[in-house]
């Protein structure tokens, strides 16, 4: 008589882990590092760098202070993630302390106050760019204009830890094209005269597509890993085009087009990696079309009215809180349930 | 015709090749262990005793389902003993040991090679003495499943589960018997349509299939999408059927009946043979053994004496599981019994079982959901049945989780989700079960205050017919007219009558309350003989206090317990829930005491 060790089925499991999830995340993430990079320059890896220093730290101390394992809470990535995430949302040149105190509320409030990973209710990165987005417009307003030459990486470094903005600052410093939208429309300019500006380039903001196109790339290869399904961005990027098609062909002199709107601003980071973070988001795949509706519907309507140029961070986070409600109302029906002949 | 796929379900690499290989044979072992339990957990009854001689297929016990499926001996041979063996599931049961003789003498079943024209009890009947169970997995008795006319019968080729061939492996070599026990199926069941599924990558199969069903016009072949679980009863009726089976209803309710590929091949094999079902294949799989194959085995095998028909153990061997990956029960050792159910035997290598991350908190990530076949949401289950809300996870559909282990599969974080749902479910049968119990006490309470309530008004009744009739008598006597006499005897309402029939209740021996009656007949219509039975009855038990008033209250639970033979068969909770149901012992009940 030979014995086993007997455990409960399933005997096999599919090589699915929380690590190789996030793993995919910051692989999909790459593209648009690289064209963020080319276009506002080498200030991007700074804050990549203090993000991921701040991230690791405060999860690990975070993680300690719970009583949970430190090691596994680590290696899973998913405070990683949010440290990139949260490092492409705010200007490059921005100082060091915005970073950590962006992660620190997005660790410490968002993420590890409702219980650590999978447990919260808010995207970690949107909430700590929500907070620092409010408490410092000045510092999160310092973009430099895409197309011109950027930034290297020794003035890059004076501005994010010394807090000296480079020399001729004024020339170099570019309202971002969504900014320069808010303006025109204020001084009630028509589209045609403010989009000669340089800013704009082809089709939403000069540098800004390409970034944007570049996070769809990343986000068609989630796609393919079956990391995140078709739902959340197919929502977001159909609402978008939708309804500002809608408006640009009502008047086209006040309405942006549709693809600026899409490619401009945060957009495509927030379709393909932040509003299809699983674990703020719906799991029904009704409940996601809806989650992606809802992030495209509200980020235009802060666009047009809110205090920010660009609402997609608050469009978020408002779709979290109401994704348990949209949960419930759009779980699939049960096999053998209803409809029965 | 296109098919429908189920929703969710796992695409898996394809089985290795031996999972498709041909059949191979397993000796017939020096001894064969018999548990006598059929597969709802009840006890079988036994009918042979340790000393006896047998051939092989003479009843060794008889199963207590209404068609008596009997378990015939696998081998001729002689019964040494009767001992506790390990189940399985855990527990241990008393099993015959059988030593067989060599010479595999049959008991003699007379063949029945004209079935066409027997009757479809006839039929069942000999399925039942040939012991012939499903061979699917779950082990329902076949005569029993067979009790409905149906529409659509299905047979099902589709295996159960990935790397498991043994039904894939039978059709190759025995596709004709298949068909013609499908046939025979059909006709017992008069069914309309009858329809064989396979799996779409079975061409080997599908061929030898659709030879022989040149024979027998009528019959179909259906390849169905290799997804798992497509073999699953009720995912095979979805997409063979394109309908739902409702939840907690069973599949003949809607007119349709599926039976696993073997057990046509063995019902064809009890009727127009008359051999009893003493063999099944067994596909032994895992890089922990040697030569993985699909084996003939005759019933009765340890896992252990099958194993080493196949090589032996490899160093890997590092978990063993009887039936498939995904649902398959971990075994803690070999020395335990091969039954009908045991479509597979593997021994899993360290490096398949082994976890690829640490657990982790779920991520909702929904890949759980998008898996399940039964369009659960797991995660939601999970998060329910961790917080302790039994109530809502059964809300959400956790009885109408069929374990198929695909959430738990694809879980990225690792969480052991089918646990969680079998120990939420086992919980549910519990209360449900306990909520049966309370239900029936409460019944027996109620029907006893409205017994006392009922006696008491009589009892007032008849003091005030008495009261009334010494008056009326007085009254009678007083106006000394007799011609009204009659008539107030006959105007009379029925209370005095049945007062009277009460009194002699009441004053006689309650046994003889009907001969009693006759005094006052002429007064007394119908109902109130009724009425005077019915409460001499109820005094009597009362009286007696034990024995008539627990009797009824045992029916009661005998009807109100999940019957397997209504329950989903692949849920075989329903056993121990069944023996909890019975109300307690009689020797526990307070005496009731008398009015
Ligand atoms: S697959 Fe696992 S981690 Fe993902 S939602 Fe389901 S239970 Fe949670
Ligand atoms: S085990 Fe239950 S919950 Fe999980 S996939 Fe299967 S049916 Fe769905």
């Amino acid at each position: 008589m030979k014995t086993f060790a007997t455990a409960g089925a399933p005997h096999l499991r599919a090589a699915a882990s929380v690590r190789r999830v996030m793993a995919d995340v910051l692989l999909a993430l790459l593209p648009g590092i690289a064209v963020h990079v080319w276009a506002f320059g080498p200030g991007l890896l700074l804050q990549l760098g203090l993000a991921a220093g701040f991230a690791l730290a405060f999860e690990a101390a975070l993680l300690r202070l719970r009583g949970g394992p430190v090691r596994a809470g680590l290696e899973d990535l998913s405070a990683l993630v949010t440290a990139v995430l949260f490092a492409l949302c705010i200007p490059p040149l921005c100082p060091w302390w915005v970073s950590a105190l962006g992660l620190l509320a997005a660790l410490g409030l968002a993420k590890h106050a409702y219980g650590g990973l999978g447990a919260n209710l808010f995207n970690p990165a949107m909430v700590g760019y929500a907070v620092v987005l409010v408490a410092f417009p000045r510092e999160l307003s310092q973009w430099t204009g895409a197309g011109l030459t950027p930034p290297d990486l020794a003035t890059a470094a004076a501005a994010v830890f010394a807090g000296q903005l480079p020399p001729h600052w004024d020339t170099l410093a570019s309202a971002t094209p969504l900014d320069a939208l808010r303006q025109a429309a204020a001084a009630q300019r028509t589209l045609a005269e403010i989009r000669s500006q340089p800013v704009f380039g082809h089709a939403g903001a000069a540098g800004w597509e390409l970034i944007a196109l570049a996070y769809a790339l990343g986000g068609l290869y989630l796609l393919w890993r079956r990391v995140i399904g078709w739902q959340v961005p197919a929502g977001v990027i159909l609402s978008v085009l939708l309804l500002t098609g809608a408006a640009w062909l009502f008047d086209a002199e006040r309405n942006p087009p549709p693809l600026q709107h899409l490619l401009s601003g945060g957009l495509m980071l927030a379709a393909w990696f932040v509003a299809a973070d699983p674990v703020t988001g719906c799991t029904s795949p009704r409940g996601r079309l809806l989650f992606g509706a809802g992030v495209a519907v509200l980020t235009l309507a802060l666009r047009r009215w809110g205090l920010h140029a660009d609402g997609v961070a608050f469009a978020v986070l408002l779709m979290n809180a109401a994704a348990p409600l949209i949960d419930e109302f759009t779980r699939p029906r049960i096999y053998g349930h209803g409809r029965h002949d | 015709m296109t098919l429908l796929r189920i929703p969710g379900g796992l695409v898996l690499p394809p089985p290795p090749a031996a999972a498709a290989g041909p059949l191979l044979p397993c000796p017939l072992p020096a001894c064969l262990y018999l548990p006598l339990v059929q597969a709802d957990g009840r006890p079988l009854q036994r009918l042979a005793a340790p000393g006896q001689t047998v051939r092989r297929g003479t009843p060794l016990a008889l199963g207590q389902d209404a068609a008596a499926t009997a378990l015939p001996a696998p081998a001729s041979g002689r019964i040494v003993d009767l001992l506790p063996l390990d189940l399985p599931g855990g527990g241990q049961a008393p099993a015959l040991l059988l030593q067989p003789e060599g010479r595999d003498e049959a008991a003699a079943f007379a063949p029945l090679p004209d079935w066409q024209a027997q009757s479809p009890a006839a039929l069942r009947r000999r399925l039942a003495e040939a012991g012939l169970t499903g061979l699917g997995g779950a082990g329902f008795p076949a005569a029993l499943k067979l009790n409905h006319q149906v529409r659509t019968l299905i047979l099902n080729g589709a295996e159960c589960e990935p790397y498991i061939g043994c039904d894939e492996a039978l059709l190759r070599a025995r596709a004709a018997e298949v068909v013609a026990g499908a046939a025979l199926l059909a006709r017992i069941v008069d069914a309309a349509e009858v329809v064989i599924a396979l799996e779409d990558r079975m061409h080997e199969a599908a061929a030898a299939v659709a030879a022989a069903l040149a024979q027998w016009p009528g019959l179909r072949l259906q390849p169905v999408p290799t997804v798992y679980p497509q073999g699953g009863e009720r995912q095979l009726i979805q997409v063979v059927c394109g309908r739902e089976v409702p939840s907690g209803r069973w599949p003949p309710a809607m007119g349709v009946l599926v039976h696993n590929v073997a057990t046509a091949q063995a019902a064809w094999r009890a009727v127009v043979h008359g051999e009893a079902l003493t063999t099944r294949i067994v596909s032994v799989g895992g890089r922990g053994v040697a030569v993985p194959g699909n084996y003939e085995v005759r019933l009765g095998t340890l896992v252990e004496d099958l194993i080493a028909a196949a090589g032996g153990y490899t160093a890997q061997a590092a978990r063993l599981v009887l039936g498939g990956p995904l649902m398959g029960q971990a075994l803690p050792h070999d020395r335990i019994a091969l039954d009908a159910r045991a479509n597979s035997v593997l021994v899993l290598g360290e490096d398949d079982i082994r976890p690829h991350a640490p657990q982790q908190p779920c991520i909702r990530c929904g890949d759980c959901a998008r898996a399940c076949p039964v369009q659960l949401q797991p995660q939601e289950l999970l998060r329910l049945l961790d917080g302790g809300d039994l109530d809502g996870a059964a809300a959400l559909g956790l009885r109408d989780c069929i374990e198929c282990g695909c959430c738990a599969y694809v879980c990225p974080s690792q969480i052991p989700l089918v646990d969680s749902y079998r120990r939420g479910k086992s919980e549910l049968a519990r209360r449900g079960a306990e909520r049966a119990r309370a239900d029936l006490a409460r019944a027996r309470y109620e029907a006893r205050q409205r017994r006392l309530q009922r006696e008491q008004a009589e009892k007032v009744a008849r003091v005030a017919a008495r009261r009334e009739a010494v008056q009326q008598e007085q009254a009678t006597a007083a106006s000394a007219a007799a011609v009204v006499a009659p008539g107030a005897d006959s105007i009379a309402p029925g209370a005095p009558a049945v007062s009277s029939a009460a009194v002699a209740a009441d004053n006689t021996n309650p046994a003889n309350t009907a001969s009693a009656v006759p005094a006052p007949s002429t007064a007394m219509d119908k109902s109130a003989v009724l009425a005077a039975i019915a409460r001499g009855r109820a005094k009597r038990a009362a009286a007696a206090a034990a024995p008539e008033s627990t009797a009824p209250p045992h029916a009661a639970a005998a009807d109100g317990a999940p019957a397997p033979a209504t329950g989903n068969p692949a849920t075989a909770s329903a056993a121990p829930d069944d023996a909890e149901a019975r109300p307690p012992a009689p020797a526990q009940k307070p005496a009731e005491p008398s009015p």
